[in-house]
């Protein structure tokens, strides 16, 4: 995973709420075993004309909104399957960010393994950016994880919250598992112990 | 001393939570002990892959239990697979396993069957485990009082490499249904009038625990429907507490506690619910004779109501997300506020799922098919969730119901709950389903979703239209 950088980037708007993971990755891109080049189907119901052309009427598709990092959408993003082709192709479509008041908690969680950062905000909060969006498509947004802040050019930025272990993990890139397997003499212990209590579990 | 006493008062997810922590130190997320691990063909491969690339093993290839189920065609079985990049998939599954040393019900196998009905048939999840899948209707095993949860692929390599996973506690929920259903109104019908009333997004952060007489009254299939939507109101997962019923359920099936280990597995599980006093942090009380047969009429599961009601106005909502939400759902499902629900005609309609595919679903749709036929111009698919499934209601008869009926009768699969084994809703087509989730595009694009009960589903093919199953 790469490490989570300062950046100041395009911030796209999404005012729809309950984005479901089945339009964020629709279920016939999901046979794939790779993990990657899932970037093009990326909404890709709502982004694409039955003919295969891009539909001029979706939001992302606003040339405004070329290149943006930062996806700010309306509440309980991500609901759903708990399809990790998700947030892979969120990140391989090019965002590293999502700012919302709420989320799904698989999908929250699949997005931190990715190297994307969820950010919560008050309702009042949201309201602002995406008004300040709407007022001036194509502005772009500081986005500052170490000091856990979001700065904008009108002043609507804000300091956000953020669990330290995963603000930890998203600074370094760090890998969970090798996190984990430090503690193998630990899960040793717990499966003597988990043996002799539970001894038909392992019979 | 009294003070100590209720603090230490707990709910079933608190024992379950506290027995399986490894590690808890601050700093750093709470490492969580996994028992059993399921799995399918389409939310494997990269963490399999990534396993490989690191050069990690499974650390208990005895947790794990895989099926394949989301992609595999419900018809020709014998045949190969026509769509390459599915058979591939499918191939992907069978080496992994094979290299892995897991045990697979592959698509031949007579074991074979949706994941989340497969795994109860073989008694492989028992009260107080912590169970885990790379698919959000894990939920559907804390029917047996077991915190079951999916999770993401990234999450799956980490199980398999760690068989622990970094957690936060969640909140918890009580969700009581007092009284009786009435007749006709089912497991199903109470999942879809929860959502209905505290939202797709009302559950997150929480793990639910559903008490009281109505949820004491299910059997473990109603359960297993019950918790299996539990992620349709945004929940970790659903439990329901163990009890004579789940006992019975478990006896002598493969995978329970056998011999001597039988009387103490069930003394250890009835010490599983949830102390008396013990303190939920939000409880919302329904009364089960109020739960009217539910049909969905939008694209989110919670834009649901009775079967007597109508298709709401976005201008009976007062909150202004949930009043576009609703004009956006009319749109794309073709709907004009005010109709009435049984005047919703159905092009097709389909039984199964992880969510309503086990015996006791085929039954009550059989009871409610048998001497009717299938109305002009529908398509009737009854779809089991296993082969088992399968077996059991052709030596009831029931397949001969639903063929006399005019309906297909197929083999196992998840199949038009998510549409990605072929069989799907053409654009613009309505479906009765009695699958979990109504987004969409979920049964194929621009096709149009109503969740039902099975014996909703089976009454809408034979009048062509939705109908009050109470009327009957």
């Amino acid at each position: 995973m790469e490490p989570y950088l300062k950046h100041d980037s395009v911030a796209a708007l999404m005012d729809r709420s309950n984005v479901d993971t089945d339009q964020i990755i629709p279920k016939q891109f999901l046979k794939k075993v790779e993990r990657s080049g899932f970037g093009i189907h990326l909404f890709h119901d709502w982004r694409y004309n039955d003919d295969g052309t891009d539909n001029a009427e979706f939001e992302l598709n606003k040339p405004a909104f070329k290149g943006a990092k930062i996806l700010v959408a309306g509440d309980n993003f991500g609901c759903g399957s708990s399809r990790e082709h998700a947030p892979w192709a969120i990140a391989d479509y090019g965002f590293n960010t999502i700012i919302s008041t709420s989320y799904a908690d698989i999908f929250y969680n699949n997005c931190f393994k990715n190297g994307i950062l969820a950010i919560r905000v008050s309702q009042e909060q949201l309201d602002k950016v995406m008004a300040e969006i709407s007022a001036n498509e194509g502005v772009r947004f500081t986005v500052d994880l170490e000091n856990q802040q979001v700065i904008t050019p009108a002043g609507n930025g804000f300091s956000f919250e953020i669990d330290p272990f995963r603000k930890g993990n998203l600074l370094s890139g760090l890998d969970d598992i090798g996190l984990t397997l430090k503690h193998v003499d630990k899960i040793s212990a717990y499966e003597v112990q988990h043996k002799q209590t539970f001894p038909w579990l392992w019979a | 001393m009294q003070a100590l006493e209720y603090a230490m008062k707990k709910t079933m997810y608190e024992k379950i939570w506290d027995s399986h922590l490894v590690v808890d130190e601050a700093g750093q997320a709470p490492l969580l002990y996994v028992d059993r691990h399921l799995m399918h063909e389409v939310t494997s491969p990269q963490a399999f892959e990534g396993l490989k690339i690191s050069g990690r093993k499974v650390r208990n290839p005895h947790s794990i239990l895989a099926t394949m189920d989301h992609c595999v065609p419900t018809k020709n079985r014998n045949l190969p697979i026509a769509d390459p990049i599915a058979k591939k998939q499918i191939e992907t599954m069978a080496d992994n396993c094979r290299e892995n040393g897991l045990n697979l019900y592959d698509m031949q196998n007579p074991n074979n069957g949706v994941i989340h009905v497969v795994v109860p048939e073989h008694g492989f999840v028992h009260p107080g485990m912590v169970v885990v899948c790379g698919d959000s209707h894990t939920a559907t095993h804390g029917a047996f009082g077991a915190l079951a949860f999916g999770i993401g692929t990234s999450e799956v390599e980490h199980v398999m490499a760690t068989q622990t996973l970094p957690q936060k506690k969640s909140k918890t929920m009580q969700v009581v249904v007092n009284g009786s259903l009435s007749k006709y109104a089912s497991a199903k019908d109470i999942a879809l009038a929860i959502t209905g009333k505290i939202g797709t997004a009302g559950g997150t952060g929480y793990v639910i625990e559903y008490t009281g007489s109505a949820i004491r009254e299910l059997s473990m299939e109603g359960r297993m429907t019950l918790c299996n939507m539990a992620i349709e109101a945004g929940a970790r997962a659903g439990l329901v507490a163990p009890d004579e019923k789940t006992y019975e359920y478990l006896k002598g099936r493969e995978f329970a506690p056998a011999g001597d280990y039988w009387d103490q597995a069930v003394a250890y599980w009835k010490s599983l619910t949830s102390d008396e006093g013990a303190e939920f942090d939000t409880t919302i009380v329904l009364e089960g004779a109020d739960i009217a047969p539910q049909v969905s009429w939008g694209t989110s599961p919670e834009q649901v109501v009775g079967v007597d009601g109508v298709v709401p106005s976005p201008e009976s909502f007062a909150d202004e997300g949930k009043r576009k939400a609703c004009e956006g759902a009319l749109a794309y499902m073709g709907l004009t506020a005010n109709t009435k629900i049984t005047d919703i005609p159905v092009d097709l309609v389909f039984i199964g799922s992880c969510t309503n595919g086990r015996i006791e679903d085929f039954r009550i749709a059989a009871e409610v098919a048998k001497g009717t036929k299938v109305a002009p111009g529908v398509t009737a698919l009854a779809v089991p969730g296993s082969y088992h499934v399968k077996k059991q209601a052709e030596d009831e008869g029931l397949d001969k119901i639903f063929i006399e009926a005019g309906w297909e009768w197929r083999d196992p699969g998840c199949s038009m709950c998510l549409a990605m084994n072929g069989d799907e809703l053409t654009k613009g087509q309505r479906s009765a389903s009695t699958s979990n989730r109504n987004f969409e595009g979920r049964q194929g694009k621009g096709g149009r979703t109503h969740l039902v009960s099975p014996a909703m589903a089976a009454a809408a093919a034979a009048a062509g239209h939705f109908v009050d199953i109470r009327t009957l």
